[in-house]
């Protein structure tokens, strides 16, 4: 530190001007996606999902099965894995601002804390569908250079239909990462919750219907888990997507009203 | 200006702030005292809307906090030094707040000098940081936006004697420059350093308010009229210091006889007029040792007494 004698700035009137605009919420969204990469540990987690996604295509692209090689096939086994990890860089924004006690500054500075919370999830969405984007040019290129290396036919066979249901896939497992960051407001609780959710549901789910014929009529209706997997799969049926907006309405929408609540009113400390 | 009016927040049963009203003055320097517990940070808190109050309300320039459209750019918050992301430079800490505000990057570079840490210093992770370098960091990102107000809880935690001789530099000349600043602190002198006025509170309860030099000056009288306002004017028409103590009396270092001639001058009956005993220093000794022992309440005594 270096002796300062400097005198502050002192107070002006054009302050008063100045600050009769609100903060727009570009500002906010360039300030979230900035802190999705300004820490070591931040940018590490966002390394790790483009790492997981190079890894996964580039060993499918090399010693998968050679009959089944193509855009549509690689794409879609790297869904799984990004569903994993891409929603914690969403809901680490979320619990970070606590665990890490930023949210005194971040929420002093804008005190309507749902425009906050708000610019989060946009800039989650962003992150989410930017991964899913990411993660297709990567499975082309696992697709001509798989395909170069053994000598076979390229297949291209990925539509555009099957593409945006794979990024709504991610877009929907990144908004139950987030929903849960909001009702949980601590980093490692949520990420286990996450977890619990994506590994641990489907198979409790799946036995529960095994066992109670009652729970296996409504669980296309509320384990979304398990509903949101048609997403990758070939086609999706007019009461698949019923099923799936009910399950979301359960999983996202419930959480979200009930943690803004009280992610509005908690103090903050 | 900073009002704070009949403010009150419970917890459970416990009353953590105690129906708290005082103002802090433009072009003054107000320091908030009172031992660790006694309700400094929750009402700094509610200030800012942290916190929502019980009862009552704060307004910093003549409006709440959350309604304030872009409030960094009006009231600059320091509330903990030690809550700040410690996986960010320090540099970073201030362009985030920079980029919310819409300032021009270069303010960064601007309060970083300010505040005396250097271009090596800004680019050190926060969790590599002194309390001392924290304090300071969370005074840049405070003063960024060229506020009017300032509000700062224990600001000078972890500075060294250095460090506090700059603090009081420089929020003496952003008082001079028609600034209001709010400090807390729980330390007697630090207040005495660098305060004008002084709002002293124990138990959620403000127990005396007024300026530094009435407050120090221990021989206190105490006069009560039932128009305090007019009678604190009439006082100081006559040349004395007078503090209205919030509950309609004024505390005041004029003598016993001084003050009863100037309320009968000014024709305002006295309803009360007494020596006040006690001086700041010893009220807080009572303060720090009521919340020392278990159950022990500090009963004020003094004539500042509200
Ligand atoms: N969220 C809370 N729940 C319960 N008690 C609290 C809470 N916050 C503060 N308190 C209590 O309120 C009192 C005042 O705390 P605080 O405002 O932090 O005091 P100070 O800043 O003057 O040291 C303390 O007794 C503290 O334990
Ligand atoms: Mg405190």
């Amino acid at each position: 530190m270096t002796a300062a004698g400097t005198t502050p700035a002192p107070p002006t009137s054009a302050a008063a001007a100045r600050s009769s605009a609100r903060v727009p919420f570009h500002r906010l969204l360039d300030v979230e996606l900035r802190k999705t990469v300004d820490t070591r540990a931040s940018a590490a987690l966002l390394a790790g999902v483009a790492g997981t996604a190079a890894l996964v295509v580039g060993a499918l692209a090399v010693w998968g099965r050679e009959d089944e090689l193509g855009l549509a096939y690689l794409a879609g086994s790297v869904a799984y894995p990004l569903q994993l990890v891409v929603p914690m860089v969403a809901a680490l924004a979320v619990t970070g601002e606590w665990t890490q006690r930023g949210a005194l500054t971040t929420f002093a500075l804008v005190p309507r804390r749902g425009r906050v919370v708000g610019a989060k999830a946009a800039a989650g969405l962003l992150v989410a569908v930017a991964t899913s984007l990411f993660s297709f040019a990567l499975s082309a290129l696992g697709t001509a250079v798989g395909s170069a290396t053994r000598g076979i036919d390229p297949v291209w066979d990925l539509s555009l239909d099957a593409a945006a249901r794979l990024t709504l896939l991610l877009v929907v497992a990144t908004a139950v990462g987030f929903a849960f960051a909001v009702v949980i407001r601590a980093s490692a609780p949520t990420l286990v919750a996450y977890l619990l959710f994506m590994l641990i549901l489907p198979p409790l789910s799946s036995m529960l219907a095994a066992v109670f014929d009652g729970y296996a009529a409504v669980a296309p209706w509320v384990d979304l888990s398990t509903t949101m997997s048609v997403l990758s799969g070939p086609s999706v049926a007019g009461e698949q997507w019923a099923q799936l907006g009910v399950a979301t309405l359960v999983w996202v929408a419930l959480p979200l009203v009930l943690g803004m609540r009280r992610l509005l009113r908690v103090e903050i400390r | 200006m900073i009002q704070i009016a009949a403010l009150t927040k419970r917890y459970g049963d416990f009353i953590a702030v105690d129906d708290v009203s005082f103002t802090a003055e433009p072009g003054r320097v107000t320091g908030f005292l009172g031992p660790n517990g006694a309700g400094k940070s929750t009402t700094l808190r509610t200030v800012v809307g942290l916190a929502e109050p019980t009862t009552g309300r704060a307004t910093v320039l003549g409006r709440r906090y959350a309604d304030l459209p872009n409030p960094g750019l009006e009231v600059g918050v320091l509330l903990d030094a030690s809550a700040q992301h410690g996986g960010r430079t320090g540099r970073e800490t201030l362009v985030l707040a920079q980029r919310t505000l819409g300032l021009p990057r270069t303010r960064v570079d601007e309060v970083l000098e300010l505040v005396g840490l250097t271009r090596p210093e800004a680019r050190r992770r926060v969790r590599d940081y002194s309390l001392g370098m924290r304090q300071r960091l969370g005074i840049a990102t405070a003063l960024l936006g060229d506020p009017a107000v300032l509000v700062l809880d224990e600001p000078a935690n972890g500075l060294d004697p250095a460090g506090i001789r700059w603090m009081r530099d420089l929020l003496r000349s952003f008082a001079d420059g028609g600034g209001t600043v709010l400090l807390s602190s729980h330390l007697l002198a630090e207040i005495e350093m660098i305060a004008d006025d002084i709002v002293m509170i124990g138990n959620g309860r403000v127990v005396a308010s007024g300026s530094k030099a009435t407050l120090l000056s221990g021989a206190t009288t105490l006069a009560r009229a039932d128009d305090a306002d007019a009678l604190g004017a009439a006082l100081r028409a006559a040349g004395h210091d007078a503090t209205p103590t919030g509950d309609g009396a004024v505390a005041t270092d004029a003598g016993l006889a001084a003050a009863g001639r100037v309320a009968f001058a000014a024709g305002l009956p006295l309803t009360e007029l007494r020596a006040a005993d006690g001086s700041l220093e010893e009220m807080f000794l009572a303060l720090t040792a009521g919340t020392q022992r278990d159950g022990a309440t500090a009963q004020p005594t003094t004539g500042a007494a509200a």
